[in-house]
C-alpha cells in the first residue's frame, strides 16, 4: 500500500506535462541525487556514514520483549535499548514507555511546554517532491510577501503574545534569496525574541549570514534518510541533492546557530528506519558539537490541495507516541516539537510526556494571518497551504489548555548573544 | 544561631536557601520565599527577557534578592554580556555565572567560568560563579573576586544528590569564600547532609519544582536546611564506621 501521490493539473502546458510525466515514470531521466550540483558546499564529516551504518544494520524484527524490558530498567539508554524501543516489540509496552519518558522530561525540562508559531513569507517552489502542496507543478496560489507585507504579518503574530517565530519559505532560491530571507529575519529581530528559519538548506557562509540578520536556530527535514526512497519522492529540483540536504544542520552550526532541528516525514518510507536514523543523525552531532542545542520534529504525512488523500499510512498515533517516547528516553535532553498536523487531543497528551514545544496560531499559508486572527475580510491576495493543519488553536486558547493540563507555557526562554 | 548569618559580598542573609532557576513558575517562586525562607532567588536573563504577561521580575517579593544567572552562554564573552544586560534590566549587582558548552550534561566550563568571574568581578558585581567542584579552580576564582563559590553535587536536574561529596568537602575545607552546593539536590535529606559538612548554603528547584505538594516540599527544605546547618555549628559527635572500639586502648602498653 502506498499514497498515489501523482496529480495532474490542467493548467500545465502539454510540454511541462510531458517532462512531469517522464519524471515520474522514467528513473534515467532524472538526475543522480546523490551528486551535489554547483554553487553546493561539500562538507568533509563522517556523520552520515555513521547515521547510515546504523540505519543499515538496523533489524527491528529481531528485538524481544526481553529486550525492551532491559531497556526499560536500564538507567541511561544505550544505543541498542534504543533500537529495541523503537522495535514492534515495544508496541505492547507503550504505558511503560510513556512513564519512563514523562520522568526524563520532567528531570530535564520541568513541566514547561514553549510556544511558536511558524510564518510562511513565500511558496515559490523549484522543485517536485510528490507529497507537498508547495511542489512547482501543483496548481496553487502562489505568493511571495514584500517587506511591508511581512512586517504586517509580524505585527499580528507578536500582537497576539508570540515571542518566538519561525520563518519559512518554500524551496526557490530565485524567487525566495539569501538576502531576502535575511531581511525578513532582520524584521522579525524587532517583533520577536527568537528567530528559527526553516527554508532550503544553504552553504556555511550563508548560514552565517542568516544568523548575523538575527536567525539563531535552523530547521531542516530529511524528509527520509532512505536514499532510495528519497530518489523516488523528489524528482526534480535542488532538494532532490540528498547528500547536501544530509549535512544542513552540520554547515548552519558552522555558520554560528545556536540551534538546530531535524526531522524525518514519517510516512514515506520505512518510519522505524526513518526515526532510527533521526535521533541517530542529532546523537552523532551533538558528540561532535557538544553545545549546540537540538531538537527532534516527528510529523506525519498529511493531506495536501489537490491531493486529499495522502495519508502517513501505518504510522498511526500509537507509533508516533511510541517514536516519541523512544526519542525522549534516549535523547532526554532534545527539545520535541509537535506540529498542528496532530490533533488538539494528541498535543494536549504528548505534551504531558514527553512533547516541549508546540506551535500555536498556525497558517501554513501566505499572506493570511490577519484574516485567520482576526476574520477580517482579506483585502489582499494570500497564497495557498502547504498542508492541511489539524489543530488549529490560537495562542491565547493554547496558552490556557496548556496551563490547564497543569503545565506551564512558556513563550521565551531565549536570548541572543 | 540568631546571628548566624550568611554574608555573600558584604551582603547579609538569614536563610540559607536559594532557589534555583530550572523550571521556572510563579507558584514555585510563592513556596520558595513563604514555606522555604528563600531570600535569595535566581532568575534565568534569558526567561526574564520576555514580554509575557506574567513576567518573572514583577512577581519578585519585595526583600528578595535577585540572583540574575547567565545561562545560555557558551563563552566568557557571552556571560558577561548577559551579565550586563540584567544589571540594565534592574536586576541588581549579583550575578550567577553560569557557562555551559554542553547541551546535553549542562557541566560548567570552568576556565571560561574563571574569565568571566574576573571581568564582572572589576565591573562591580557580586560574582557568585557556578563550577565543577575543581580545588585550583576555586583559588583561581578567589583570586578573580568571586563572592562565594558554587560547585555542583551531582547533574542539573538529576535530583541525585551529593555526587561530587569528597571535592565539596575539599572546597568547603579550603576555600575562605561562602561554598554554596549547587545543582543536583534531589530531596531535603541531601541538602541538609551538605549543610552538616559544613557549605554555607544550598540552591535547589527541581526538586522542588517536581515535587508532589510545592509548599510541603519547601517548608522541607528549610529544615533540612536549618538542620543540617546546626549540626555543623554544634560540631558532629562521634560516628563510629567500622567495627567497635577497644575497650583497652591500642597503645596501652606504652610506658613513658
Amino acid at each position: 500500500m502506498d499514497n498515489s501521490f501523482f496529480v495532474d493539473s490542467a493548467h500545465l502546458s502539454k510540454e511541462a506535462l510531458e517532462k512531469k510525466h517522464r519524471l515520474e515514470n522514467d528513473p534515467s531521466f532524472r538526475k543522480n541525487h546523490m551528486e551535489y550540483l554547483e554553487g553546493m558546499e561539500v562538507l568533509r564529516s563522517d556523520i552520515c556514514e555513521k547515521v547510515m551504518a546504523q540505519m543499515k544494520s538496523y533489524d527491528y524484527a529481531k528485538y524481544t520483549a526481553k529486550d525492551v524490558k532491559a531497556a526499560l530498567e536500564h538507567e541511561n539508554c544505550s544505543i541498542e535499548d534504543f533500537k529495541a524501543l523503537l522495535s514492534p516489540a515495544a508496541e505492547p509496552f507503550l504505558e511503560q514507555m510513556a512513564e519512563r519518558a514523562r520522568l526524563e522530561t520532567s528531570k530535564h525540562f520541568g513541566n514547561t511546554v514553549y510556544i511558536f508559531t511558524p510564518l510562511y513569507i513565500a511558496n515559490y517552489c523549484e522543485n517536485y517532491c510528490v507529497y507537498c502542496g508547495f511542489n512547482c507543478y501543483n496548481d496553487i496560489n502562489r505568493m511571495k510577501l514584500n517587506e511591508q507585507q511581512i512586517e504586517h504579518e509580524m505585527k499580528v503574530i507578536a500582537d497576539s503574545g508570540m515571542e518566538e517565530i519561525l520563518i519559512l519559505t518554500g524551496e526557490s532560491r530565485t524567487k525566495s534569496d539569501v538576502k531576502y530571507i535575511g531581511e525578513a529575519c532582520k524584521l522579525a529581530r524587532k517583533y520577536f525574541r527568537m528567530v528559527g528559519l526553516e527554508i532550503y538548506p544553504v552553504n556555511t557562509d550563508e548560514y552565517k549570514y542568516l544568523h548575523e540578520c538575527g536567525a539563531d536556530y535552523v530547521t531542516v527535514f530529511q524528509e527520509t534518510y532512505d536514499s532510495d526512497r528519497y530518489e523516488q519522492l523528489h524528482l526534480f529540483g535542488h532538494k532532490r541533492v540528498w547528500p547536501y540536504r544530509f549535512d544542513a544542520q552540520e554547515r548552519a552550526i558552522l555558520g554560528g546557530m545556536r540551534g538546530v532541528a531535524f526531522s524525518a516525514l514519517l510516512g514515506l518510507a520505512d518510519f522505524r528506519k526513518d526515526a532510527l536514523a533521526t535521533a541517530m543523525h542529532v546523537y552523532y552531532l551533538q558528540r561532535k558539537y557538544p553545545h549546540v542545542e537540538m531538537s527532534l520534529s516527528c510529523p506525519r504525512l498529511r493531506p495536501i490541495k489537490n491531493n486529499d488523500t495522502i495519508n502517513p499510512l501505518e504510522v498511526h498515533e500509537k507509533q508516533l507516541c511510541q517514536i516519541i517516547c523512544a526519542y525522549r528516553i534516549f535523547l532526554p535532553y532534545v527539545g520535541i516539537t509537535v506540529s498542528s498536523r496532530e490533533s488538539a487531543r494528541f498535543r494536549n497528551g504528548i505534551v504531558k510526556i514527553a512533547a516541549t514545544k508546540i506551535s500555536a496560531g498556525v497558517s501554513t499559508g501566505i499572506g493570511d494571518h490577519e484574516s485567520k486572527y482576526t476574520g477580517k475580510e482579506a483585502d489582499a491576495p494570500e497564497g495557498d497551504e502547504q498542508f492541511e493543519i489539524d489543530d488549529g488553536r490560537s495562542l491565547g486558547t493554547m496558552y490556557k489548555d496548556i496551563e490547564g493540563e497543569g503545565l506551564q507555557p512558556v513563550l521565551n526562554d531565549y536570548l541572543y548573544v | 544561631m540568631k546571628d548566624d548569618k550568611l554574608i555573600i559580598g558584604g551582603h547579609e542573609f538569614s536563610s540559607r536557601f536559594i532557589l534555583g532557576s530550572g523550571k521556572y513558575s510563579l507558584k514555585l517562586i510563592e513556596a520558595a520565599v513563604q514555606h522555604a525562607g528563600a531570600q535569595i532567588i535566581t532568575l534565568a536573563v534569558r526567561r526574564a527577557n520576555t514580554k509575557e504577561q506574567e513576567s518573572i521580575l514583577d512577581h519578585i517579593p519585595q526583600g528578595v534578592t535577585l540572583l540574575p544567572n547567565t545561562s545560555g552562554a557558551r563563552t566568557a564573552e557571552e556571560a558577561v554580556r548577559i551579565a550586563r544586560l540584567a544589571r540594565e534590566l534592574g536586576c541588581g549587582d549579583f550575578v550567577k555565572i553560569e557557562i555551559m558548552k554542553d547541551s546535553k550534561y549542562l557541566l560548567p566550563d570552568n576556565a571560561e567560568t574563571v574569565k568571566a568571574t574576573e571581568i564582572l568581578a572589576k565591573e562591580g558585581f557580586v560574582v557568585m560563579p557556578y563550577m565543577y567542584p575543581d580545588l585550583y579552580t576555586a583559588r583561581d576564582l578567589v583570586n578573580a573576586g568571586a563572592a562565594a563559590v558554587m560547585p555542583l553535587a551531582s547533574p542539573i536536574g538529576s535530583n541525585k544528590g551529593l555526587a561530587t561529596k569528597d571535592f565539596i568537602q575539599i572546597l568547603i575545607d579550603e576555600i575562605d569564600l561562602p561554598i554554596i552546593v549547587d545543582a543536583g539536590i534531589g530531596r531535603p535529606s541531601q541538602a541538609c547532609e551538605a549543610m552538616e559538612m559544613g557549605a554555607a548554603a544550598v540552591m535547589a528547584n527541581t526538586a522542588l519544582a517536581t515535587a508532589g505538594d510545592l509548599p510541603v516540599m519547601a517548608k522541607a527544605f528549610r529544615q533540612a536546611i536549618e538542620a543540617g546547618r546546626s549540626a555543623y555549628l554544634a560540631g558532629l559527635g562521634r560516628v563510629i564506621t567500622r567495627g567497635a572500639s577497644a575497650s583497652d586502648p591500642l597503645t596501652g602498653f606504652l610506658r613513658d
